[in-house]
């Protein structure tokens, strides 16, 4: 190429850069996507016969815990509400799942849908009074939030929660007659669930709410004067992600069999929080790989046992200051975080 | 009337407690606008340095108690604000410009491995405090039961929040500090080297969280290692009732919140007490989020 003049090579970059590639190069790069995912597919429905059931079962928490970032990621990263107390729902979610069973005999699949519900309704009713606290008043009110109900459910209201022991589900799911509590069948459950929830999601993201969330969560005050209806959308997105977290709730009773206050404590909050923010925060595949680096590395690390914590925790500092935008960070996000921290 | 006065009293002991890791929590941010979730471990580690300074030493033998407990708690302070300089260069420095989550997760990553640090080296177990540093004396002043230790921490806290506030109010330090807490470039430009305040602050809050640790360790003869997670989130309640980055807030925050866990486990129920005390936070902030001695600011959203 001859020698040209800055402004014109620029001028011709511009025109090259709108000018679409050749047909046959878009058409393979727009089938890389697609590809890819039609491989983890097939790689995931594989999966089970492929590993050991300790493995499997590891998937399953994995893909439990997956559920739970997305539940998570509609409230901190779509709308960017500080919240760590979301185990709270996820064990209302459980509770319900386990008292209902034992009282009505409720079976397991209709529990999915009422345990979501009550969840979603305490997240309303919880939320409601300090969904207008900001950042860092938000994270403090949610934790103690989390705290009260952790206390609650250890001192055993009514004999209804079991108090430290927690409370044994004597219930599993069951398909034409099959029994789900097989480790390879849960899997495909969880996964099931995990693929639909993804799928309901990437949807929501691209609607006029999941727009409006990303409004609010980048400028409040603009996303006030275009109309948007910001407390709504809060409340919203906080139901939501807690409807979602108590259904999940009722997968976790299922394959735990017994739900104690040890499943619920500030940590697990923390590491909810931490796959969103360590994904990518508003990123659905970004919680995906975010839940695999909490849940799957940990169990890699087995072998260091007492030393694993310590490399958990180091890795999270050293992931913050190498990769602070998140191991997979969503395209829409990138703008917040190239701006100067919020005072 | 004497539930009431022994409640207040033990109240007022561990609230003393709670205000001096307070005090770490909102200096930091005031300075910083950071949660600085690893104070707490910071808090735990303290009480575990006096412990082993406690244990391994001659001090008992050649020292009076009075003095012994002085240096324990002096080595205990020196150590942690080691460490807490070393958290601020590793784990926050490389963060200060990037978004705000960040700086938490990393925190809270710095508070995992701490915590698992501590439980490697002193093991899961609950290790008991050795009785001697302070003799059990207790006085009854009216059928009302008052030990030394209570005393002590009492008059201990106050010392050390008297000083600092005289440092953070009264000298051209303190100045300094003040004036990065409101703007770090305006203050930057009237000659202050932020990043020094800055590890001056990592070196008071943790220094001052060790003193607590240690007397905390002293009151309740037992330490493990997750209590820094426990205690440091209701020193962080604590913090954020007074009005977080308000210093004076911190302390009558830290005693409030002491008295009414305190009256709390007294009146209504042991078992419900740390519940009572967020439920309180909660109400709080509903009505008054920025703290009983926070002003309300006009914030940019």
């Amino acid at each position: 190429m001859a020698r040209t003049a800055p402004r014109e090579r620029l001028a011709q970059e511009e025109t090259v850069g709108v000018r679409p590639p050749r047909p046959s190069t878009a058409r393979a790069r727009g089938l890389i996507g697609p590809a890819l995912t039609l491989g983890a597919v097939v790689l995931g429905v594989a999966a089970p016969w492929l590993v050991s059931d300790y493995w499997v079962d590891v998937a399953v928490f994995w893909g439990i815990y997956a559920l739970l970032g997305l539940s998570l990621n509609l409230i901190v990263g779509e709308v960017g509400l500080f919240n760590m107390g979301h185990t709270a729902f996820f064990a209302i979610g459980a509770y319900a799942t386990v008292i209902l069973n034992q009282a009505w005999g409720l079976s397991l699949w209709l529990l999915i849908p009422v345990a979501g519900f009550l969840a979603a309704a305490a997240g309303y009713g919880l939320s409601r009074p300090i969904i207008h606290l900001r950042g860092d008043y938000l994270l403090i009110a949610t934790i103690g939030l989390n705290e009260i109900l952790r206390v609650a459910l250890l001192n055993n209201p009514r004999g209804l929660t079991g108090g430290p022991n927690g409370v044994i589900l004597l219930d599993q799911f069951r398909l034409f007659g099959y029994g789900l509590d097989r480790p390879e069948r849960f899997y495909y459950l969880v996964w099931g669930a995990v693929g639909l929830v993804v799928w309901g999601l990437l949807r929501l993201q691209r609607s006029r709410i999941g727009r409006a969330w990303n409004c609010v969560r980048e400028d409040e005050v603009a996303a006030e004067a275009m109309g948007i209806d910001v407390r709504q959308a809060k409340l919203l997105a906080f139901v939501l992600g807690a409807g979602l977290a108590g259904a999940a709730g009722t997968l976790f009773a299922a394959k735990m069999v017994v739900v104690s206050p040890d499943s619920f404590t500030f940590m697990e909050a923390v590491i909810l929080f931490a796959i969103v923010i360590l994904g990518g925060m508003g990123s659905i595949p970004g919680v995906l790989v975010g839940s695999a680096a909490m849940m799957v590395l940990p169990e890699l690390l087995r072998n260091f046992a007492q030393y694993r914590m310590l490399f958990f925790g180091a890795a999270m500092v050293v992931m913050m200051i190498f990769r602070p935008q998140g191991l997979w960070p969503s395209r829409r996000w990138k703008a917040q975080l190239a701006g100067e921290r919020e005072p | 009337m004497t539930l009431f006065v022994e409640q207040l009293a033990n109240g007022l002991t561990v609230g003393a407690v709670y205000a001096l890791v307070a005090l770490g929590y909102t200096m930091v941010y005031g300075v910083m606008k950071l949660i600085n979730f690893a104070h707490g471990e910071l808090f735990m580690l303290g009480a575990y340095l006096g412990f082993t300074v406690l244990v391994s030493t001659a001090l008992g033998g050649a020292l009076p108690a009075g003095a012994a407990l002085l240096v324990i708690i002096l080595l205990a302070m020196g150590g942690v604000a080691l460490l807490g300089l070393t958290v601020e260069r590793v784990a926050y420095r490389p963060l200060q410009r990037a978004n705000r989550l960040t700086a938490v997760v990393s925190a809270l990553g710095v508070s995992i491995f701490l915590q698992n640090s501590a439980m490697l080296l002193w093991g899961p177990r609950y290790r008991a405090y050795p009785g001697w540093a302070v003799p059990d004396v207790r006085w009854s002043v009216a059928g009302v039961h008052v030990g030394l230790m209570q005393v002590l921490i009492l008059a201990v806290a106050l010392v050390l929040m008297l000083g600092l506030y005289y440092v953070i109010q009264r000298t051209f330090l303190g100045a300094a500090i003040r004036a990065t807490a409101i703007d770090h470039d305006t203050a930057r430009l009237m000659g202050i080297n932020v990043d020094r305040i800055i590890q001056l602050i990592f070196v008071i809050g943790p220094a001052l969280g060790a003193a607590a640790g240690v007397l905390l360790g002293l009151y309740y003869r037992q330490i493990h290692f997750t209590m820094g997670w426990s205690y440091g989130l209701k020193a962080f309640t604590a913090a954020i009732m007074g009005g977080i980055g308000n210093i004076p807030g911190a302390m009558v925050g830290g005693l409030l919140l002491g008295t009414l866990e305190m009256l709390g486990a007294g009146y209504l129920s042991a078992a419900w007490k740390d519940a009572f005390v967020f439920a309180i936070l909660i109400l709080l902030l509903i009505v008054r989020p920025t703290g009983l001695l926070g002003e309300r600011v006009a914030e940019k959203v």
